[in-house]
């Protein structure tokens, strides 16, 4: 088998498994109880932090961990906006953030807030002219993502921070699709508000967590007993925030290396797929690109159907485009490159991981060429073009 | 999130390609919405006696196409009208409910290409005795299909 899918399901590394065990068997303390088992969980709370912490730079802030990226981006955007509406009402988002930022948005936008969604270039590059201009005395916030885990492109998140620093505009970054990837570093991106995940990074999923700047209010959208600071109640996942750590440590020691290896093996196989198959492209970057990040539409087949022919070749692959949701709309993160609707719907994600190697590559290139013929053969398309 | 029987049809799908000297020929869908499918067919007698296609779209929307072509071919244009996606899902072993909409096209894509073998044939008072006028006039008018509105975004 060969999979191609790490970024919508990852393994969790043995060693953070080891780590998070004692923490679901035998130190079973609420981190809020006050005997001695509480005070051990606490403890493991709190190495946990600094651990993910350290990862990003975060000294000039605090970890607060939620269930995953989706919670705390919502946290970020509802959280911070509601806290400081008297502040103004306008919020500026990319055009091709994550869903549970865009929905975060929609959601502001129907309780009276205003929001501008920033365009992107072919390559899926913010255009900063055009988010400067949308700049008004209400706005409070923007949100752009670190990189896109769709099409791989890395914005020029510095910039973008800079800009907000100097309208004086809370900065919030959805670095999930680039952590563990690229270095990210809260002080060199400006950002106020960072969002995070442990599964991207091989710890358990159910976890994740928010970096919130010192002096930065935000409101809590889960009320309860006060745990996390009084911004995320409810008693805390203590084995999961623990193998979060143990995965943040473990990433901060070996992502470089490991990201080049994957750059390579990218970059392989980019060139393999468009040398071996007419009519595919690249979407998103050629050079801004995650390491791990390959997006390939093919002209004339439609994504769900490649992704069902791998499948039977034992090769796990993701279709870019969101056929399968309840609208059947492509991507809209494809869409907004300025990809034309068919061509949305002919594209393949494939993200890379610690598990593959060269001979992945050299299988899934032993069968897609083949499948893409096969399904161009039935379809109708490809006979009015040649 | 498929049937054994629409994977099935998806791995082995029968009655593929175009035939060249068709008596009707069928298009349904929507490229913009991912699918797109024609259907030929020769006819003897009133009687289908082949019948291919072309698809592009996803699983469910090729092994439809499929399924459509076993259950046309030997029938009577009579019996093949009564083709509807009901019957072509139900003989799939059902359908995701959202892929029931935009991806179950066939059945109209062979009713499409008996309107047209009609028209060919200059038997409009058959067409208006099936009950296809309404059909052949948005095949005049070179609509595609009759579900955009629903595909969001489009």
């Amino acid at each position: 088998m060969a999979y191609f899918d790490y970024a919508n399901g990852c393994p969790v590394d043995e060693r953070v498994i080891e780590a998070m065990l004692p923490y679901m068997t035998d130190e079973i303390g609420n981190p809020s109880s006050v005997h001695s088992m509480g005070l051990k969980a606490r403890k493991a709370l709190d190495e946990a932090r600094d651990r993910v912490s350290d990862l990003i730079n975060g000294k000039e802030g605090d970890i607060i961990f939620t269930s995953g990226a989706t919670e705390a981006n919502n946290l970020a955007i509802i959280g911070y906006s509601m806290r400081n509406k008297r502040k103004g009402d306008h919020i500026i988002v990319s055009s091709i953030e994550h869903m549970s930022v865009i929905n975060s948005c929609k959601f502001l936008q129907k309780n009276g807030f205003e929001v501008s969604y920033i365009p992107v270039d072919r390559n899926g590059v913010v255009r900063i002219e055009e988010l400067e201009n949308s700049i008004r005395k209400e706005t409070i916030l923007i949100t752009v993502q670190h990189a896109n885990g769709e099409i791989g492109t890395i914005q020029p998140i510095e910039e973008i921070g800079k800009i907000a620093k100097e309208y004086d505009i809370a900065f919030h970054v959805d670095a999930t699709a680039s952590l563990g990837k690229i270095e990210v570093d809260v002080e060199r991106m400006g950002a106020d508000l960072v969002t995070l995940s442990s599964n991207d990074i091989y710890g358990p999923r159910g976890v994740g967590g928010l970096f919130i700047r010192k002096g930065v209010r935000i409101q809590p959208i889960i009320v309860g007993g006060g745990q996390e600071k009084g911004y995320r109640s409810g008693t805390e996942n203590v084995a999961g925030i623990v193998g979060f750590g143990e995965a943040a440590e473990i990433t901060e020691e070996e992502y470089r290396e490991e990201a080049k290896r994957e750059e390579k093996l990218r970059d392989e196989m980019i060139e393999r797929i468009l040398d071996g198959i007419e009519e595919s492209y690249l979407n998103g970057h050629p050079e801004l690109r995650l390491p791990n990040n390959v997006n390939v539409r093919f002209s004339f087949v439609e994504g769900e159907s490649l992704v069902l022919s791998l499948d039977m070749e034992g090769i796990y692959v993701s279709t870019a485009s969101a056929c399968t949701s309840k609208t059947l709309e492509p991507s809209h993160v494809l869409i907004a490159c300025g990809l034309k609707h068919e061509e949305a719907h002919g594209s393949l994600l494939f993200t890379l991981g610690r598990g593959n190697k060269e001979e992945d590559v050299d299988r899934l290139m032993e069968a897609l060429p083949r499948v893409v013929e096969r399904l161009r053969m039935m379809s109708p398309l490809y006979k009015k073009k040649s | 999130m498929y049937s054994e029987k629409v994977m099935e049809h998806f791995r082995n799908p029968r009655n593929v390609g175009e035939i060249k000297d068709a008596d009707g020929v069928g298009e349904v869908g929507n490229p913009v919405c991912g699918d797109l499918m024609k259907i030929t067919i020769k006819v003897e007698n009133d009687r289908i006696s082949d019948i291919k296609f072309q698809t592009f779209g996803c699983g469910a929307a090729i092994a439809t196409s499929s399924m459509v072509t076993e259950l046309a071919k030997g029938l009577t244009l009579e019996e093949a009208l009564k083709i509807s996606r009901q019957t072509v899902a139900d003989a799939l072993g059902g359908l995701p409910p959202k892929k029931m909409h935009c991806s179950n096209l066939a059945a109209d894509g062979l009713r499409r290409a008996i309107v047209d073998y009609l028209k060919k044939n200059n038997r409009m008072d058959k067409i208006k005795e099936l009950g296809l006028e309404k059909e052949l006039e948005k095949m005049e008018k070179g609509e595609l299909d009759d579900h955009g509105e629903l595909c969001e975004g489009v």
